[in-house]
């Protein structure tokens, strides 16, 4: 009763007037940004010539939205402003939580070894769990470089490409099998991250993501120009399907299902993918792990917090730097090898840079460093991108806004928590708010 | 030599478009220091905004094209100006005084944002005009070869050259240039001494916008064709220009655009086309590294 009364005085104090001219003025400025945008369409007429047409129908919503929108904002923040006094959680809740975190991983894991159980029958939720942990890989690989060195990449996704290449063609022209071609593809993958750290050692956080970025780009448009070796944009196709060590997945009488008696089936082969992507995925965050005790993965996070400090202490800025570009792309280039032997087919249509944006915006979502904020984050986005199937082309559009949101508003992501490497008794998580790391 | 000569004022034509959005790179990075990674999307942005003024304008019968490429440049600049006002405010100015990396990958997802909304509002398909501008001049016929200076070429240089003596007015000699030269130096420093410096880096944003506006309706008069993927490319081009020229040197951008302009074309020319944007990004990569602070800049020196 008396909650409900001091509600409702909270509630008469809220600053309408003000919310008002906030939500006035931009809907203002949104009017100015859609008019022409939303408020008129261009289309290809029936001679060819294009021609416009208005839509003010979708222009006047489209500002409304913005004007509610802007005026709840503008609500909610005066209202919190003004009553600075604890968290939007109470810290009860956040206890729990806290308490429950700790669970959360095993359980996850757990899961992930249960879905092909579970959902042998759904061929479509088995691809999507493929998909999924290709990408978790993808993140944690990318993690070892953005999050525990600090050192922006932009072109990740250039050594997936030479991972799933080198898989391609060493399969298709020396008949290599997946075994013996998922390390070449991993030290090949490597290779070119060494290539691609040497000379961007001396670059810093901004330079060094631009720079990343042109070297993905370049070796994207390699593949695409080189017709003679890679099939240019036309790909590779027939690419050698994986066997389950030497005994193939057909319905013949040497194959899987009649050598272990079972009933020929073609999800066999998925199942079997998708614990050998597990496997993979599973290795990158235990080599993580453990790397992060070695000096090498300290190394790393002292270059993340200060690289001026590490060079006075006197770590070697350059092998550190090396290590983690070779790390961070060896698998992606097991990745890469998979993803080829999956797919039967690539193109360099799989390797733009919104791929790399994506692995990116995994780890940042997750937040950068953290292994398992990292898995639910890579749940989270390409499960959610499978729940917006339907509205195909406002994906990447609301991912591009939440990539904005979550710098915005919650800059270390969902795991803003950094675990120590180093501890005396407990390993007591360190807050985001004391975590002054590279701040301009 | 006729050949040669064309190539270099096909070469100076693209280094203008490239140069005006090279000038919205280096000034704020020199101001903010950050990469403004949604600056090439913002010229598309101001290239489509021009294509739907223009086609707006011939259908309520503004048909005089001179009149209507001049409306088309003030509505376009306008419009776009407010979409660089916009994208700082709500993603950059937020972040500031954030880590390092968090503007760069706000700016990352604002890119992502522009070019699907651009998508979504206007469809995925190539949109194209007939020339509007025709015509062209001869300047050398030897019987083989003829070296001609269009008329779209001659609008392109000059309405550059005339936006750089300008912008150069406008920071050399006004309050506005004052307050952003100081922020440039040092941003705590100059709001001790009253600078405004919000709004100066908002009007740093609105200017480029602007300039960037001009690159787009020129690269649509050129080209005659726009998609909302055209900010990719050359806004990494643009960015290029700027590294060359030393980034957050205002001449530098100019020159550098210029340069990257010639190089492009000449690659196309003599060498070969399909490798021309690897030539431009092994150009960024060599500059990069071997000389970080371009033909222009100042050395950046590191403190603790």
């Amino acid at each position: 009763m008396q909650d409900h009364a001091e509600n409702n005085a909270r509630k008469s104090r809220l600053d309408f007037g003000g919310a008002l001219k906030d939500a006035f003025v931009a809907a203002l400025v949104a009017f100015g940004l859609f008019s022409l945008m939303l408020g008129v369409v261009t289309k290809t007429g029936s001679t060819g010539t294009l021609t416009v047409s208005p839509r003010p129908g979708l222009l006047a919503t489209s500002v409304a939205i913005v004007f509610a929108g802007r005026f709840l904002i503008a609500l909610i923040a005066r209202y919190r402003g003004k009553h600075r006094s604890g968290p939007l959680v109470p810290p009860r809740i956040t206890s729990t939580v806290h308490k429950l975190e700790r669970f959360v991983a095993p359980a996850l894991l757990l899961f992930a070894l249960a879905v092909p159980v579970l959902f042998f029958q759904n061929r479509y939720l088995l691809d999507l769990g493929i998909l999924v942990l290709t990408y978790t890989m993808l993140a944690w690989g990318l993690n070892i470089v953005v999050g525990l060195a600090g050192l922006l990449d932009l072109g990740y996704v250039a050594f997936y490409a030479v991972g799933a290449y080198s898989y391609a063609l060493l399969a298709k022209n020396f008949g290599f099998s997946f075994w013996l071609c998922l390390p070449l593809a991993g030290v090949l993958a490597a290779f070119w991250g060494v290539l691609l750290g040497f000379p961007v050692l001396r670059l810093r956080g901004d330079y060094l993501a631009i720079v990343t970025l042109a070297f993905g780009e370049i070796i994207r448009l390699v593949i695409v120009n080189w017709q003679d070796f890679t099939g240019g944009p036309n790909g590779i196709s027939g690419i050698p399907r994986p066997s389950f060590f030497g005994i193939p997945f057909n319905n013949e009488p040497d194959g899987f299902a009649a050598l272990f008696n079972l009933e020929f089936t073609p999800t066999h082969r998925v199942v079997f993918l998708y614990y050998v992507i597990l496997v993979l995925a599973l290795i990158t965050c235990l080599v993580t792990i453990r790397l992060r005790q070695l000096p090498i993965g300290r190394a790393w996070e002292a270059l993340r917090e200060d690289e001026i400090a590490c060079r006075s202490l006197g770590i070697n800025t350059t092998n550190t730097k090396l290590t983690a570009f070779a790390t961070g792309a060896l698998f992606a280039g097991f990745a890469g090898s998979f993803f080829a032997t999956r797919q039967g087919f690539i193109s360099p249509e799989s390797f733009v840079f919104m791929e790399s944006a994506l692995v990116l915006a995994i780890v940042v979502l997750g937040g950068m460093g953290s292994q398992l904020g990292v898995a639910i984050a890579a749940l989270a986005m390409i499960g959610g991108f499978e729940l917006f199937r339907n509205f195909e082309q406002f994906r990447m559009l609301v991912f591009g806004a939440a990539m904005v949101g979550i710098m915005v508003w919650r800059p270390r992501g969902l795991v803003a928590t950094r675990t120590p490497s180093v501890f005396l008794e407990d390993k007591k998580p360190i807050p985001a708010s004391i975590i002054e790391e590279a701040r301009q | 030599m006729e050949y040669f000569l064309q190539q270099l004022i096909n070469g100076v034509t693209l280094g203008s478009i490239y140069a005006l959005v090279a000038i919205g790179y280096t000034m704020v990075y020199g101001i903010i220091g950050m990469i403004n990674f949604a600056h090439g999307d913002v010229f598309m942005v101001g290239a489509f905004l021009a294509l739907i003024a223009f086609l707006g304008l011939m259908a309520i019968g503004v048909t005089a094209i001179p009149l209507a490429l001049f409306l088309v440049l003030i509505i376009a600049m306008l419009l776009t100006a407010l979409y660089g006002w916009a994208v700082e405010r709500i993603a950059y100015r937020p972040l500031r005084g954030s880590f390092r990396l968090a503007p760069l990958i706000s700016a990352i997802g604002m890119s992502i944002f522009l070019q699907n909304y651009v998508q979504i509002a206007q469809g995925a398909r190539v949109k194209s005009l007939p020339p509007l501008v025709t015509g062209a001049h001869v300047l050398l016929d030897d019987g083989k070869f003829v070296v001609q200076l269009s008329n779209i070429q001659i609008i392109i240089i000059v309405t550059t050259v005339v936006l750089m003596l300008l912008f150069w007015w406008l920071v050399a000699a006004t309050r506005f240039g004052r307050d952003m030269r100081a922020c440039e130096q040092d941003l705590k420093m100059a709001s001790l001494v009253g600078v405004n410096t919000d709004r100066t880096i908002s009007l740093t944003f609105v200017i480029g916008a602007g300039l960037a506006a001009v690159a787009g309706i020129m690269y649509l008069l050129y080209y005659g064709a726009i998609d909302f993927f055209i900010g990719f490319v050359a806004g990494v081009k643009a960015f290029t220009a700027a590294v060359l020229g030393g980034i957050g040197s205002l001449p530098g951008a100019m020159l550098g655009g210029l340069m990257i302009g010639l190089i492009e074309t000449f690659w196309s020319a003599y060498f070969s086309v399909e490798y021309k944007d690897v030539a431009a990004f092994s150009i960024l990569i060599l500059v990069l590294i071997f000389m970080p602070s371009g033909i222009l800049g100042r050395p950046e020196v590191e403190k603790v």
